[in-house]
């Protein structure tokens, strides 16, 4: 049922100069094409402890707080084949908010990208919160806090114990999954008017495709939807996660933009390289931004910030900001192991522990910074590909994504990983 | 697999790309599209074609009016309002930030 894609001719031909690269097929990896068969498509992941399959192996370094991080970062540099997860904040938050920190934490800990974590923080009780949270999913997990000890003596403990956890996951191995254990989120960025007509309905395409088939998908973006709300809320599973949603959304505009707006939000939405790109309006931009979910599909609840999603396989909301590393991070915590970013002008983030995978229908983007872009979908715009492609294209690449493909973001050290914050702390 | 994009003898690429058969708007699609070309359009949900001499310089991504518009008029794209028109615009010329303004906020 599969076939091998011949190797692109300039791939053997002619070095890489620029413009995406090797989207169909590489010399290196005889590819499985997902896309043939999406009932029978598999990839290669790591099966956790708790069942669920992750597409990376990290072991992360995870600081408490922004007092931690030069612990962490130390550790980093000691242990080879570890991660530090530097941030900014985790001191005296309190309610909602430091609700909203242990959960993104604890879940990019959890989250099956992550073989095994070592939490730092300043002192032993919010850092074992941390540690207790991450060991339900029954992953190698320890902390260390400072306080009573100082950074070098506790840099040399943790190094220690990170030096045997990336020894012990080194030796893990991949095994073959069905693609519905694979969780795929997806936020855009730098949109423009190409967006909406390309890229965004490609990872439509391919939610309409998978989701069927018993993935999870995610998608957020709050502010994004404004103007194009009504339809939205027609796409939810049931008129009570319709009001749920409507809630959020609702909730946002009356909480955040009338009670902090000075004008209006017309100098940050759309922003100025959306505006460049040619889109004018919020309504536009929203109705290209919901091009993402698809035509069939439907969302079966509407998630907290970080909030797991726990109604089995199916599309999901969450709220999110439409800043794309605040975005992508929640989904991370939330547990998803690959992700789908299409952009227009050209966004260049990634994630430390969830590969960020760009796709793009401006053919001038992919001229003047195609390292960047993972998928080439220019063709829809020259109608020389159809969405239905573009989608198997990009189906392709999630799987190859999964398999260990390194993403543009990954290979050019994106790890843009940035906490949600609701207000100020005490 | 839907094929009717696949490129082909006299596969003709469009300057401009439209959503919807409603829309009074359309997005130019190629690099360089400028001023008195007779510009060829595509409407991608039903893939019917259109022209329109276009009358100024447009970069790509980039809006076209596809009729006269007044101000008070409704940008609509994709079928949907899409913010209000605040200069009156002639056909084929650009349609942007300086003529079109969001509803909301």
């Amino acid at each position: 049922m599969f076939k091998e894609a011949a190797p692109l001719e300039h791939e053997i031909a002619t070095p890489f100069v620029g413009g995406a690269p090797d989207q169909f097929a590489t010399r290196a990896l005889a590819t499985k094409r997902a896309s043939e068969n999406h009932t029978a498509a598999t990839f290669m992941g790591w099966r956790r402890e708790n069942g669920r399959v992750g597409v990376r192996n990290h072991v992360v370094l995870l600081p408490l707080d922004d007092l931690s991080n030069a612990a962490c970062e130390a550790v980093a540099n000691n242990v080879k084949g570890t991660m530090a997860l530097p941030h900014a904040y985790g001191r005296l938050q309190f309610g909602e908010d430091l609700d909203l920190h242990f959960r993104t934490l604890i879940g990019i800990g959890s989250n099956p990208n992550v073989a095994a974590v070592v939490v730092i923080g300043i002192e032993d009780q919010w850092t074992n919160r941390v540690v207790e949270g991450i060991a339900k999913t029954g992953k190698p997990v320890v902390g260390f806090g400072i306080e009573g000890h100082g950074d070098i003596a506790i840099v040399a403990k943790a190094s220690y114990q990170a030096k045997r956890f990336v020894q012990w996951a080194t030796e893990l191995q991949r095994e073959e999954c069905p693609i519905a254990d694979l969780w795929v989120s997806t936020k855009c960025g730098e949109s423009d008017t190409t967006t909406g007509l390309a890229s965004c309905p490609t990872v439509g395409n391919m939610y309409d495709k998978l989701i069927p088939h018993g993935i999870y998908g995610v998608f957020g973006e709050t502010s994004e939807i404004t103007g194009a709300e009504h339809l939205c809320r027609e796409r939810a599973i049931s008129p009570d996660i319709a009001d749920k949603w409507y809630t959020m959304w609702k909730a946002y505009q009356d909480d955040v933009i009338e009670a902090h707006k000075t004008d209006d939000l017309s100098d940050s939405q759309p922003t100025k390289g959306n505006i460049a790109g040619g889109l004018t309006t919020i309504e536009e931009k929203a109705l290209g931004n919901l091009e993402k979910i698809g035509h069939e599909c439907r969302f079966i609840d509407a998630l907290q910030p970080a909030e797991a999603p726990a109604k089995g396989p199916g599309l999901y909301f969450m709220d999110t900001s439409s800043a794309a590393a605040e975005c992508v991070t929640l989904m991370a915590a939330a547990g998803y192991v690959v992700h789908t970013f299409p952009t227009g002008q050209g966004n260049v983030i990634g994630n430390p522990i969830l590969p960020v995978i760009k796709i793009t229908g401006n053919p001038r983007t992919v001229r003047t910074m195609g390292e960047h872009i993972d998928v080439d979908v220019s063709g829809v715009l020259s109608r020389e590909m159809t969405i239905p492609q573009a989608g198997d294209a990009l189906i392709d690449m999630v799987v190859r994504t999964a398999n260990g493909r390194l993403t543009a973001a990954e290979s050019l050290g994106h790890r843009e990983f940035v906490m949600t914050k609701l207000y100020r702390s005490a | 697999m839907s094929s009717h994009a696949a490129s082909g003898e006299g596969h003709r690429k469009p300057h401009l790309l439209a959503h919807s058969p409603q829309d009074n708007v359309a997005v130019a699609v190629i690099e360089g599209l400028s001023a008195n070309t007779d510009a060829f359009g595509v409407i991608t949900e039903n893939d019917t074609t259109f022209a329109v001499h276009v009358r100024h310089d447009i970069p790509i991504g980039h809006k076209v009016a596809l009729t006269d518009l007044k101000a008070g008029d409704t940008a609509i794209k994709y079928g949907q309002d899409i913010g209000k028109v605040i200069k009156d615009v002639a056909k084929g010329e650009h349609v942007h930030v300086h003529n079109v303004k969001t509803k909301r906020w």
